[in-house]
């Protein structure tokens, strides 16, 4: 008999996972941020590049995060809230990805992102123990490694510099930077690391802001061992900036050769009617709980992860 | 020629890069939540040995090298070339050049079972059996009495390499070598 309805992961592991997730709610419920749930299914899904969605026919895309319910929520008026939830991704699978993974995600009132980032290295210490994390602009990452200004970027030599380091078949500055980093990140071994200061085209539904004659977005991500575990915003609250957002998205999508995407209305409307001030963050839990259980998978921490490779 | 779209990759995969026949490693998926998905690549270049590391924008591909491994035996060497013969019965002969034996040529014993490895049907390299018997033909007297020290001494073999043996070891012995550490296992019973 074929051994492939056997779970991926360990019982005594995925035992410990429960233990983790009991802990993760304690640390929310800890901080009176209360716990929500939005659904997997919607008719919109994200105009970002980067992301495809997984299509159900005649029903609409699994999210690829509970981001903009959340947010709808609180533009209607709910508090500080937390949601551990499937999210998809199509297209994603290999050690650190699986095409569905575990998100945590949640956003809270009237802090900063400063607030914000305590928080997350807090969940971090909690689950996987106690160790400092450094801070390093976007800037000072690729200034460092490989003398490269992102935020005036000459996208001939990021090209150069990014085929020198091993890349093959980048098509555009993005292709490059993205390489970039993640090249910067797998130097820094061990350290855990809080990257900030995006620049302005990586901002996602981050703010930004003016800081040294350059735009930066309002963003963050937690990286340990060289691995992104976390990705923060202070959030946008601007309706109309988002609709811009999301078409350039599109521009850029046919310079790709993808489909368009439909823009999210409710969301809009949702943004348009008023977000309060908020940070929020959405966490990769199956990547957070293998760190904290010495896993070197998620297939190791995921009951039936996919197979393949 | 076939190609693999970075999908494809995984490990054993043969593809040229750069103009040479390479041997994925590994291959991984890698991508920012936000950004651009690549897959970083080890491969080990089948000619030269070495490792080299690429990442490729995922939905790129690389051409397929024509690339098979076959199990032969050896039979002598001219000093230029060296000797194979096929294990089936057609008893065909395939001859390598030092650039595929390379390191090879230190551990090849008569009709040894070797693994070649041939890329558009030319031989690039030459894997010995992992053990081999080979004759000392040259080695200094050992000093009686001096083996509980467990020191060794310089030994020639029927193939021109210089291995350490122990001090007991002498001309006309056969011994069992390793041929991947190139290191004396035990004086053969033979």
């Amino acid at each position: 008999m074929s051994e492939a309805w056997r779970p991926t992961a360990a019982i005594e592991t995925l035992l410990k996972r429960a233990e983790f997730l009991d802990r993760t709610r304690a640390f929310f419920h800890n901080r009176n941020i209360v716990e929500v749930q939005t659904s997997t299914l919607d008719r919109f899904g994200s105009t970002d590049v980067a992301i495809e969605n997984v299509e159900v026919a005649d029903h609409g895309v699994l999210q690829s995060s509970p981001e903009y319910q959340m947010k709808r929520l609180l533009a209607a008026g709910m508090p500080s809230c937390f949601q551990i939830c499937p999210a998809f991704r199509k297209g994603e699978v290999g050690r650190w990805h699986n095409t569905e993974f575990t998100m945590l995600e949640w956003y809270e009132l009237d802090v900063t992102l400063d607030d914000l980032m305590a928080t997350v290295a807090a969940l971090a210490d909690n689950l996987i123990g106690p160790q400092p994390v450094v801070t390093k602009t976007v800037f000072e990452l690729l200034q460092d490694s490989f003398d490269i200004d992102p935020h005036r970027p000459d996208e001939k030599l990021c090209l150069e510099v990014a085929s020198a380091e091993g890349l093959q078949g980048a098509r555009d500055l993005h292709d490059a930077i993205d390489f970039l980093v993640g090249s910067a990140l797998a130097k820094l071994g061990s350290e855990r690391v809080f990257l900030t200061e995006y620049p302005s085209y990586q901002a996602a539904l981050a703010k930004t802001n003016q800081h040294d004659d350059v735009e930066v977005a309002l963003r963050f991500e937690l990286v340990i061992n060289g691995l992104e575990i976390a990705n923060g915003y202070d959030e946008l609250r601007d309706a109309f900036e988002f609709r811009r957002r999301c078409n350039s998205d599109n521009v850029r999508r046919a310079q790709l050769g993808l489909p368009p995407k439909s823009i999210d209305t409710n969301f809009e409307a949702a943004m348009a009617h008023g977000l309060p001030e908020c940070c929020g963050v959405a966490v990769g839990l199956d990547r957070l709980f293998a760190l904290a259980m010495d896993k070197t998978a998620l297939r190791d921490v995921m009951a039936f992860a996919a197979r393949g490779e | 020629m076939a190609s693999y779209s970075t999908n494809e990759f995984r490990p054993g995969l043969k593809v040229l890069l750069e103009g040479d026949p390479c041997v994925m490693m590994e291959a991984e998926f890698v991508k920012p939540g936000k950004g651009q998905a690549f897959t970083r690549v080890k491969f080990r270049n089948l000619i030269t040995g070495r490792v080299w590391e690429r990442t490729l924008r995922s939905g790129e591909s690389m051409e397929a090298a024509d690339v098979v491994e076959r199990d032969l035996d050896y039979l002598y060497t001219d000093g230029d070339l060296w000797y194979f013969m096929t294990t089936d019965d057609n008893y065909d002969q395939v001859a390598a050049d030092s650039a595929a034996i390379g390191d090879a040529k230190d551990f090849l014993a008569e009709q040894a079972r070797c693994q070649i490895t041939f890329w558009n049907d030319n031989p690039i390299s030459v894997t010995p059996p992992n053990f081999v018997n080979l004759a000392v033909t040259q080695t200094d007297p050992g000093v009686r009495g001096d083996t509980a020290q467990g020191g060794t001494k310089p030994a020639t073999l029927d193939t021109g390499a210089v291995i350490n043996v122990p001090l007991f070891i002498e001309i006309g012995d056969v011994l069992r070598v390793d041929t991947r550490t190139g290191e004396y296992v035990s004086r053969s019973k033979q």
